[in-house]
Order: structure tokens, then C-alpha cells, then sequence
């Protein structure tokens, strides 16, 4: 579904963000992306979606080929889901109109379906009653939630989650997570970057480690909570798991 | 000091013919506000297009954007009206100079223009300082669900800019007002205009321009409480600037 290949990209003319990054998430399948701050994590699940232009290598999405001119890129970011660090809810409008509003102009689908479909995913994500409201008069757990939703409303093929859970209060870190074990659980395929290593154990199929923009472990979930390879990730383990 | 007030002189016919010199008065704050909404529109729709340029990623666009700003805002109003009025026409071809000259209400449009473009340069500061100060996500969010970049700015980055920009174009608004007095020295007769004629013919000049205050005082109010209704209404529930 998502293939990384040789990626290579660069802030200025010398600092280097991502060195040769090589990687890729299958159909249905939960990759979680960790590794300490600046290790160019969310540089890297940026790049898929091309928020972020790469300097070398490619990427390819369900077939199609990211960092290339002629790719239509609206319409292939419309079908890929992105969550981000701090919701990035549109706050002027109200939470069924963040739902409708993509759907309407990237889509062209017409106002009572856009409407219908955001109502069953805010049901989905426990928060109908909310429709009405503007997002500032929601807690963040609950933009969090409407932001996952506003995503799935597009029907992506794919997920990517951009440290979801890391500006929530501890307490509202779970309403959003078992939204997202939810989706994992029905095979979405899935990229998340998150410290979240309770979230990893639970439903990743693969946990990549990153460190000053390289890949230092890809490996399979057992195994790299169970022997990490590198002395990096071990480190990185041992520090947050010690609590 | 040696002078006759006479407040009566409001109700006395005036030597033009047209009623009293409270009508004289009231045709140039007629003439004013003409002139200054339709400089307000111009401002308004050449700053928001600037400003935008100005924030977009092309290098051309931000560098048209940059020329127009520091044009229209490094030479005082006054230089920039003589400047339309008297130098453009010579600099034409003669037959589009003279066919300038001898436009209707030439005195009039000019001031339109040239006010509308000396504050058009400040309403694209303002709204470049708006749209960047909106946070990064904002603009990611909208392209990541597939909005072009039209579509981003008409509906999630601009509608945000100009509610947090709203308090400054009011001040900016009133400005305009302020500034069309500049016109009369182009011959345009309106408020300050007819205040100084009403002067020449009657001698009144307290009373005159005593008036002339009070009916700018009452312009501005005008447009004040106005401005205060459009912020109340576009006011967001919740969010921080839409108390």
C-alpha cells in the first residue's frame, strides 16, 4: 500500500532530515513509528502524503507515485486519512461542517450525504450530540476524535497519525486511542507516529524506530519490544518502558 | 479676537443656489462617503489579493505582492494622488491622456483609485500578518484532505484571517474616510471641500468646519458601531478572539 524507498531529504542546504529511508506498510496492516524528538519521524509520515517535499528516492501510494509532477495530488491526498499532533479542526466552522466540508468540494458529494455520513461517524466516535457545536467548545480528547473522524469521512484506503495523543491530558489519551485500536481492529491500514508503546503492543503489526532521520529498526512487533537489535532502540526502550 | 458667531448661518440659503449651507455641507458628506466606500471596496479587494500573494509559497507571487506594498506605502497620499491625477496623463499616449482628462468626474474616480491603492497596501499587511499567524496545521489539514490550494484559502485559511484581522480594518476603514480629504486637492469637492467653500462665501470659517468635525465624528460612530455588529456576528463560540 505504501512503499518508502531510499528517501532522502534535506531543510536548507545542509541540514539532513531523512537519510535513506527505505520501508513500506502493506494492506490492512499497523505500522507504529517511534524514536526520541528530531529524529524525523513526522518529517518522514509527511512525506507520504507529500506535505513535505523529498529530495531523493520515491514514495508510491496504493500504485501511484508520490513525488511525481504529474500526479494529481489533491485527489491523492483525499484518499489517504491524516491526524495531526494538534487536531487542526477548522475552529469558524461547527463540527458537522468540518465533517461535510471536504467531502463536498473534494468529492462533489451533495450536502444530506455529506451530512448523513458525518453523523454516523460521529456516532461512531461517540459524539452525535456534538454536531452543532464549534470546535473550541469541545474538550481535546473530543476534537481529537472529530479530526479521526473527519478523516475517515473521505473513506481513505489508508491512516497516518502524526503523534495523535500528544498534546491531550493523560486522561483523554485513552477516548482517543480506543478509537483508533477500534480502526486498527477492522483492518485499516494504519502509519502511526506516537510514544504510545502501550498503543504499539496492543494492535501494531510493525514497530519502525527512528533516530536523527534514519530507519534503525523495522522489525516485527515481538521482536522489538523483545530484542531490539540496535543499542539505540534498546536505550530508547529501557527509558520509557522503566515507568 | 474679533468675531461674529452665527450659528444661524446653517439655515441661510447659500450662494450656489442649491438651499442652505447645511445642504452645502451635507452634498460634500454625500460626495465623502461615496468616495470612500468605493475606495474601501478597492482597497479591500487589491490588499486581499496582495495579501495573499504575499503569503504564498511562489516566489514570483510573494515578489509581486512585496512591489505592490512598498509602493503604495512609501509615498505620501497626497504625492500619489498628483501623481494620478497630473503625471499619469502626460506619461500616456496623447490620445489616451487627453481622453483621461477629459473623463466625467475625473477628480472623483481618481480619488477612489488613488485612496483605494494607498490603503489597499496596508490591508494586505494586515492580512498577511493574520493568515500567518494562523497556526501551520490549519493550512496541512485542508491540503491533507485534498483541498486545492484556492479552495484551502477560500475556505479554512481565510475566513479565520480576516475575523482576527477585523479590530485593525476598522481602524483601517476609518482611515480611508479620513484620507479622502486628501482629495480636494485634486479638486474633488466633498466634506472638507464644502466646508471650505461654505468659509470663503460666508466667513463662518469656525462655524464650518466646526461642522465638518461633527459630521466626520458622526461618520466614524457610524462605521465604529457598525464594524462592532459585523464582529459580534462573526464571532466564534468558544474561541479565544470571539469573546
Amino acid at each position: 500500500m505504501i512503499e518508502i524507498n531510499h528517501v532522502n531529504k534535506w531543510y536548507g542546504p545542509s541540514f539532513q532530515v531523512l537519510k535513506d529511508c527505505t520501508t513500506s506498510v502493506a494492506k490492512g496492516e499497523v505500522v507504529v513509528v517511534c524514536g526520541p524528538s528530531g529524529s524525523g519521524k513526522s518529517t518522514l509520515i509527511k512525506c507520504v502524503n507529500a506535505l513535505e517535499p523529498i529530495q531523493g528516492g520515491d514514495i508510491t501510494l496504493d500504485g501511484v507515485k508520490v513525488n511525481d509532477p504529474k500526479t494529481d495530488l489533491p485527489k491523492l491526498r483525499s484518499r489517504v486519512g491524516m491526524v495531526f499532533q494538534h487536531f487542526e479542526l477548522f475552529p469558524h466552522l461547527r463540527i458537522i461542517d468540518n465533517l461535510r466540508l471536504a467531502q463536498e468540494k473534494v468529492l462533489g458529494r451533495k450536502a444530506e450525504d455529506a451530512t448523513a455520513k458525518g453523523m454516523k461517524l460521529l456516532e461512531r466516535v461517540g459524539l452525535k450530540d456534538h454536531a452543532k457545536k464549534f470546535p473550541a467548545e469541545l474538550s481535546g480528547g473530543q476534537q481529537q476524535r472529530v479530526a479521526i473522524a473527519r478523516a475517515l469521512a473521505m473513506d481513505p484506503i489508508a491512516m497516518l497519525f502524526d503523534e495523535p495523543t500528544s498534546a491531550l491530558d493523560p486522561e483523554m489519551i485513552s477516548e482517543v486511542l480506543d478509537v483508533m485500536v477500534d480502526l486498527a481492529r477492522e483492518g485499516m491500514t494504519m502509519m502511526v507516529v506516537t510514544h504510545e508503546m502501550g498503543f504499539a503492543n496492543k494492535v501494531a503489526d510493525r514497530v519502525i524506530f527512528m533516530d536523527r532521520g534514519e530507519i534503525v529498526e523495522d522489525a516485527k512487533k515481538a521482536d522489538f519490544f523483545g530484542t531490539p537489535r540496535s543499542d539505540r532502540a534498546q536505550k530508547f526502550l529501557s527509558k520509557i518502558l522503566q515507568h | 479676537m474679533n468675531y461674529n458667531w452665527n450659528w444661524h448661518i446653517f439655515l441661510e440659503p447659500n450662494p450656489m443656489g442649491t438651499g442652505t449651507y447645511l445642504d452645502l455641507l451635507l452634498s460634500g458628506l454625500v460626495v465623502t462617503v461615496k468616495v470612500s466606500v468605493l475606495a474601501w471596496i478597492i482597497a479591500l479587494v487589491s490588499g486581499s489579493v496582495i495579501g495573499v500573494l504575499r503569503t504564498l509559497p511562489s516566489r514570483t507571487a510573494s515578489w509581486i505582492g512585496f512591489c505592490w506594498v512598498e509602493f503604495f506605502r512609501n509615498m505620501p497620499l497626497l504625492v500619489q494622488l498628483f501623481l494620478w491625477f497630473f503625471v499619469l496623463p502626460e506619461l500616456l499616449p496623447r490620445s489616451a491622456g487627453l481622453w483621461l482628462k477629459q473623463l466625467p468626474n475625473a477628480p472623483f474616480w481618481t480619488a477612489a483609485i488613488g485612496v483605494g491603492f494607498f490603503m489597499s497596501a496596508r490591508v494586505a499587511v494586515q492580512l498577511q500578518a493574520g493568515i500567518t499567524s494562523l497556526p501551520r496545521g490549519q493550512k496541512q489539514a485542508s491540503t491533507a484532505l485534498g483541498l486545492t490550494t484556492v479552495q484551502t484559502y477560500r475556505y479554512v485559511l481565510l475566513p479565520m484571517a480576516f475575523r482576527i484581522i477585523l479590530p485593525p480594518l476598522t481602524s483601517e476603514f476609518l482611515n480611508t474616510i479620513k484620507n479622502s480629504a486628501v482629495a480636494i486637492t485634486i479638486g474633488l469637492i466633498e466634506l472638507t471641500g464644502q466646508a471650505r467653500s461654505m468659509q470663503e462665501f460666508s466667513f463662518q470659517v469656525f462655524e464650518a468646519f466646526t461642522a465638518a468635525t461633527v459630521l466626520y465624528l458622526l461618520l466614524n460612530f457610524v462605521v465604529v458601531t457598525a464594524m462592532r455588529f459585523l464582529e459580534r456576528y462573526v464571532a466564534i463560540p468558544g474561541y479565544i478572539t470571539g469573546k
